[in-house]
């Protein structure tokens, strides 16, 4: 494939991930508000709970997982969607697992900020900044067992904070663990804005402090990310240990569905809007070339690859109150995993 | 078989049996591996992991920075990814920095997953005090660990349990906390109750996760122990003999899965319960070892009691620290009220 044929074909593979990924979204925010209109009850509707929305942030998850092979461990957060659909987390299986469905890929024991599919190497986790410690032993794991497997860790830029970012950054440095860690920056911690929170201006200064690659990417532009993202990959996966990037983003909806975001400037999510990563994208692709009706196409296969994926979920059993018992311990083969 | 009679008399003390344990299995299963602080070249602060870094090197054997969200949060991702990673927590007083990896990740791994991610990892760490280290270096903390689902949590009382208890937790496909007591541990620094030290044989042999074992049949009394109160029970049950009282001694081993239904046959043939825990009192096991018999519909001949550290920080002057952890007068004295109660 020429240079120009492979640029297109992994561009085009991020324009079809980004719109089934808001296309997920967007059905998962309808789906999320039938039980609950007029009173906003989280405990009602088909889908309880807090629901993040990665609306906006699409570049950051189809610019890494582009570089990402099936053996390649994600660890993503709260806020998990558009990275599961990236890495590619089985979709049907996901939606019931949100709507707390037999067929989900827990079976509901999890729900959406619980999401993983061995398949494809992908876990998340609800808590702030505690994936990372997991992505450093995955990449080691890896090295270990001989393969040039990598990790990629992804966390908010709230995350910074934590203890757990700095261990796992000295960690990863001092054992050369091939990972990359990967700042979405939407500029918010729920409410609190990013200049509130964090004493540095760029997080990718703070690489500095754990002798690592620290890359700053600016604009919320999936060409930009993709580039950056394919160096801290290869510079993994050639043994030369890990790589921080600092992706800026944006934040389309609020913290969760519900979030009336009276803490942000009047008319700044508006702004935002204007300057959607995928509208954007798309007329960039039009000018290189691509056809209105190659566009379509992917837009359409994606709105019918999630339309299937909510009627599976919504055609899926409840399950039985008993199967909470199911899986507390690990029931499988005791000398997991099966090796070969 | 020369070496058999050998084996079969050769007695270790638990920190010699633990790093045999963990070395024969890394010598069996190349997914095996140790990380945490001064376990490489020191051998363990604790001694467990002594001669494992010659044995298997530096890749298998890691000493880490003073990390533990870092390294434990390592470990869940490890053994996500097929090895079964063996980590170490200095002192269970130290999970206040790293729980998250505990029991928000590795405990949750199967069952966030529906089954199909298994988390086969170890957590070994100290408990217990008794040598005047006051309140951040000596607690027990077994209930804290007990009451969170998704791990398994097992104390050893003697040499032998310690090793056949290790070689089962590294091959379980789910967290193990391994919690040894430095009472009981044979370091020379740190004083050790010398029934703690053992014959070992040198064989592979496990001792099953979730199963009691009866030290000591009696008939009067049942005293319920684990790691180091286990001791002062036998040393209160020897001494109940001379008063013609006879004590029913029973080791937990493990208190998460806790074998109830060992403790409520004894107490059951007994009537009688006394049940022995140096963690702090309130919601703690030797509670939770009451309640089960209680909910069993036993009929007790006297109320049960529980001897445990009292709801305060452990205290540092060996004058207030003595005081307030249990020993072997406290259960006699026990053993003397529910005797009485029952005349």
């Amino acid at each position: 494939m020429s240079k120009i044929e492979s640029n297109r074909s992994h561009r085009l593979w991020m324009y079809r991930n980004m719109v089934k990924s808001r296309a997920f979204e967007d059905a998962v925010k309808s789906a999320y508000f039938e039980g609950k209109q007029p009173l906003f009850n989280m405990a009602n509707g088909p889908i309880p709970g807090e629901m993040h929305l990665s609306n906006g942030q699409e570049p950051c998850a189809v610019g890494v997982c582009a570089h990402l092979r099936v053996d390649d461990t994600v660890t993503a957060t709260h806020r998990p969607h558009h990275i599961a659909i990236a890495k590619g987390v089985d979709l049907n299986r996901m939606a019931a697992e949100i709507f707390g469905k037999e067929s989900g890929l827990s079976g509901g024991r999890g729900g959406h900020m619980h999401l993983f599919d061995p398949n494809v190497n992908f876990t998340c986790s609800g808590i702030i900044g505690q994936g990372l410690g997991p992505a450093v032993g995955a990449a080691l794991a890896a090295r270990m067992k001989g393969s040039d497997a990598i990790a990629v860790a992804f966390l908010g830029e709230g995350a910074v904070n934590q203890g757990a970012f700095h261990e796992a950054l000295n960690l990863a440095a001092v054992w050369k663990a091939p990972v990359v860690f990967v700042i979405e920056d939407n500029a918010y911690g729920i409410s609190v804005a990013k200049r509130q929170a964090t004493a540095v201006e760029r997080n990718a200064d703070r690489a500095v402090g754990y002798r690592m690659p620290g890359v700053f990417v600016p604009g919320n532009d999936p060409d930009a990310i993709y580039e950056a993202a394919g160096e801290a990959i290869a510079h993994a996966r050639r043994g030369d240990g890990p790589s921080l990037l600092e992706l800026e983003t944006t934040r389309l909806e609020g913290h969760f569905i519900g979030d009336a975001e009276g803490y942000r400037p009047k008319g700044e999510v508006a702004a935002l809007r204007k300057d959607d990563p995928i509208p954007r994208f798309r007329t960039l692709l039009e000018q290189d070339g691509v056809t209105a009706s190659e566009l379509e196409r992917i837009e359409k296969e994606a709105d019918a690859a999630v339309d299937a994926a909510f009627d599976f979920a919504r055609a899926s059993s409840l399950p039985p109150g008993e199967a909470a018992f199911a899986h507390v311990f690990f029931e499988g083969n005791r000398s997991w995993p099966t090796r070969p | 078989m020369a070496d058999k009679t050998v084996t079969s008399t050769r007695k270790l003390t638990i920190a010699k049996s633990m790093a045999e344990a963990i070395s024969q299995e890394m010598g069996r299963d190349e997914s095996v591996l140790v990380m945490g602080e001064d376990i490489a070249k020191l051998g363990g602060v604790f001694g467990n992991t002594g001669g494992l870094l010659d044995a298997y090197g530096p890749e298998r054997v890691r000493d880490t920075p003073i990390s533990e969200t870092g390294f434990i949060g390592a470990a869940v991702g490890m053994a996500a990814a097929g090895m079964r990673p063996i980590v170490e927590l200095m002192f269970v007083d130290f999970f206040g920095v790293c729980m998250d990896a505990i029991y928000n990740l590795a405990a949750k791994q199967s069952y966030f997953s529906g089954g199909r991610v298994a988390c086969p990892m170890v957590l070994m760490t100290s408990v217990g005090g008794g040598y005047g280290d006051a309140g951040q270096h000596s607690q027990c903390l077994y209930a804290t660990f007990a009451h969170l689902p998704g791990m398994k949590v097992v104390i050893p009382s003697n040499a032998y349990d310690a090793k056949g208890l290790m070689l089962a937790a590294i091959r379980d496909p789910n967290p193990v906390i391994f919690m040894y007591h430095k009472a009981l541990q044979g370091m020379g620094w740190l004083g050790t109750v010398p029934g703690s030290i053992v014959p070992v044989p040198q064989e592979d042999y496990e001792v099953p996760i979730g199963a009691a074992r009866v030290v000591r049949e009696g008939s009067d009394v049942s005293l319920v122990g684990l790691g180091a109160t286990l001791h002062h029970c036998l040393d209160a049950a020897a001494s109940a003999d001379n008063d013609g009282i006879s004590a029913e001694v029973i080791d937990l081993r493990t208190i998460a899965p806790l074998d109830r239904a060992t403790v409520i046959a004894s107490a059951r043939k007994t009537g009688r319960l006394i049940a022995v825990d140096d963690d702090y009192m309130t919601c703690g096991v030797a509670g939770e070892v009451i309640a089960s018999v209680c909910e069993s519909g036993t009929k007790l001949k006297a109320p049960p009691i529980r001897i445990a550290h009292p709801d305060i920080p452990i205290p540092f002057s060996p004058a207030m620290e003595h005081f307030v952890l249990p020993n072997q007068d406290k259960v006699k004295a026990a053993i003397k009220s529910v005797m009485e109660a029952a005349r």
